[in-house]
């Protein structure tokens, strides 16, 4: 079964991933973090997100077209990236989001990957 | 706080599990029982203001509770054969009150949820939710599940003991080892896997030592003569001695070999010390004294400034004899790495088969320090990155990246 693992990270987090003394530790424990599920056999895909400055927002209301800069909401936490493993249940994919990294620190969000809407929905 | 609520708060938790043990006992019903009791309590924390707190706040619990229980069955239309029952019981337990004391069912209690018709899973859940009322939620953080679905496996579980008519009563002689093992190690779930765990203390299960240790106290008391009951105790108490070792004054985390001595819990040792010299009085040794004994043979350290590690390597050969776990095998791996060197520990963990290891944190932490002691540089930071991404705690996490990036 699929799940997806949300990375949630807080601004002090996003912050080391630049950060000269930080930013070893910070790429180190996420570069083990995807090794560790690759390397059990877990890991489906994901990606690591550029910063929520860099996020662009598109809405299209009434047929009349609105962008804005910036991320969908600015919250404390923000999505930083994300995780598709295939475990069997939801028991196992909580021991993996446990061990993210910005479990931690931020947080971890653990959802079911949805299946494939059966033909004609 | 005011003197009711405290009281009921105090009552609460001395003797939750006394009296949901006594009323499932009696109703085969450990959920119905424990709304019961859950209602009676909401009832004396709204009365006890006005009225003062009773002299014997049990009976008064167990009265209301049995009330509602009554009513209960009467609203259900339980046929009248079993209103005889309803009244021989009331009868039964104002007796009880006259005694003030009620009739101690814990033991039972504890052999129902470690019952081998309930999944092993559910057992520890069950006794920490029975016998000391934890609320699911935080039994479900102890033990990453999400709260919703511990819930509704608690739920699940009662229905099963009610419906499968499991009898609440002390298991016979000849069975009783099989049973006790069963309850023994449903409290060492509940007190983690800390000790064995190289790399350290896992910090979910961290809230529910406590705990543990009070239910290791409890079936010791109840079942005095039971060496393995002693062992536990004995064992947990070892482990909780050294907890305050565990992290330096700037929270960065100390492994075993490290810690301070000065830093770890005299007191406790002593007591575990007692407690394992009780149990080897019955000359038969089992799981939870080996592993005791080992706990024992680290913490000479405190008198001695050294580990005897030769010793804890033979007594981990004993113990993976009766209980040849994976965290058992990786603990024994160190131990000989310690005793004969990093290639035979080495060699002790290539022979665990690669899928029980594939997520098991200690294993790879312990194989990356051998690697590094060994100088082969890039298989032991693989092993350590595999450790690393294994790793829940921050402060483990950090110690480990450490010794990753020392190996050169």
């Amino acid at each position: 079964m699929q799940f997806t693992i949300l990375v949630y990270e807080t601004q002090t987090e996003l912050a080391a991933r630049t950060d000269p003394k930080r930013k070893d530790a910070y790429w180190g424990a996420y570069r083990a973090y995807t090794k560790a599920l690759r390397d059990a056999g877990v890991m489906v895909g994901g990606a690591g997100l550029e910063p929520p400055r860099t996020a662009t927002t598109v809405r299209v209301p009434d047929g009349k077209r609105r962008v804005q800069d910036g991320p969908f909401a600015d919250t404390k936490e923000q999505l930083g990236g994300y995780y598709v493993i295939d475990v069997p249940d939801l028991d196992k994919a909580l021991e993996w989001a446990a061990r993210c990294p910005s479990a931690s620190t931020g947080s971890a969000e653990v959802r079911p990957n949805m299946p494939p809407p059966p033909p004609g929905a | 706080m005011s003197d009711a609520a405290a009281a009921a708060e105090l009552a609460a938790r001395t003797s939750y599990g006394r009296l949901v043990a006594y009323l499932a006992a009696r109703w085969r019903d450990v959920a119905r029982a424990e709304d019961a009791l859950g209602d009676a309590l909401v009832a004396a924390l709204e009365t006890w203001p006005r009225t003062g707190v009773p002299d014997k706040p049990d009976a008064w619990l167990l009265t209301a509770a049995h009330r509602r229980l009554v009513d209960g069955a009467r609203h259900a239309g339980v046929a009248s054969a079993a209103e005889t029952d309803l009244t021989l019981m009331l009868q039964e337990q104002i007796d009880d009150q006259r005694g003030a004391r009620v009739s101690d069912h814990r033991l039972a209690l504890l052999f129902v949820c470690a019952h081998p018709a309930i999944d092993e899973t559910a057992r520890t859940p069950l006794m920490l939710q029975t016998v000391l009322g934890l609320d699911a939620a935080r039994i479900a953080s102890a033990f990453l599940v999400a709260p919703a679905t511990m819930s509704q496996r608690l739920v699940r579980v009662k229905a099963k003991i009610r419906e499968a008519g499991i009898r609440f009563e002390v298991p016979e002689r000849h069975e009783m080892a099989e049973r006790l093992e069963a309850v023994l190690d449903a409290i060492y779930a509940a007190y983690g896997s800390g000790w064995e765990d190289v790399a350290g203390g896992d910090p979910r299960r961290r809230g529910l030592a406590e705990e543990a240790i009070w239910l290791g106290r409890l079936v010791t008391r109840l079942l005095p003569g039971e060496p393995e009951a002693l062992g536990l105790l004995a064992l947990m108490l070892h482990c909780e001695a050294r907890r305050p070792a565990r992290r330096d004054s700037r929270g960065a985390y100390v492994p075993l070999r490290e810690q301070d001595v000065t830093r770890w819990s005299g007191r406790m040792i002593e007591e575990a010390e007692g407690v394992l010299a009780t149990a080897a009085h019955f000359a038969a040794p089992g799981r939870f004294q080996l592993e005791a004994a080992i706990q024992s043979a680290h913490a000479q350290r405190a008198r001695s400034g050294a580990t005897d590690w030769e010793a804890i390597a033979l007594l981990y050969e004993g113990l993976l004899r009766c209980a040849p776990t994976v965290g058992a095998r990786v603990a024994a791996a160190a131990a000989m790495a310690e005793a004969r060197g990093a290639e035979t520990g080495l060699r002790a963990l290539d022979m665990i088969s690669p899928d029980a290891v594939a997520a098991y944190q200690p294993y790879w932490a312990l194989r990356g320090q051998l690697l590094k002691k060994l100088k082969r540089i890039a298989p032991a930071r693989d092993a350590y990155d595999r450790a690393i991404g294994l790793t829940e705690e921050a402060a483990v996490r950090e110690f480990l990246m450490t010794r990753s990036s020392e190996t050169r």
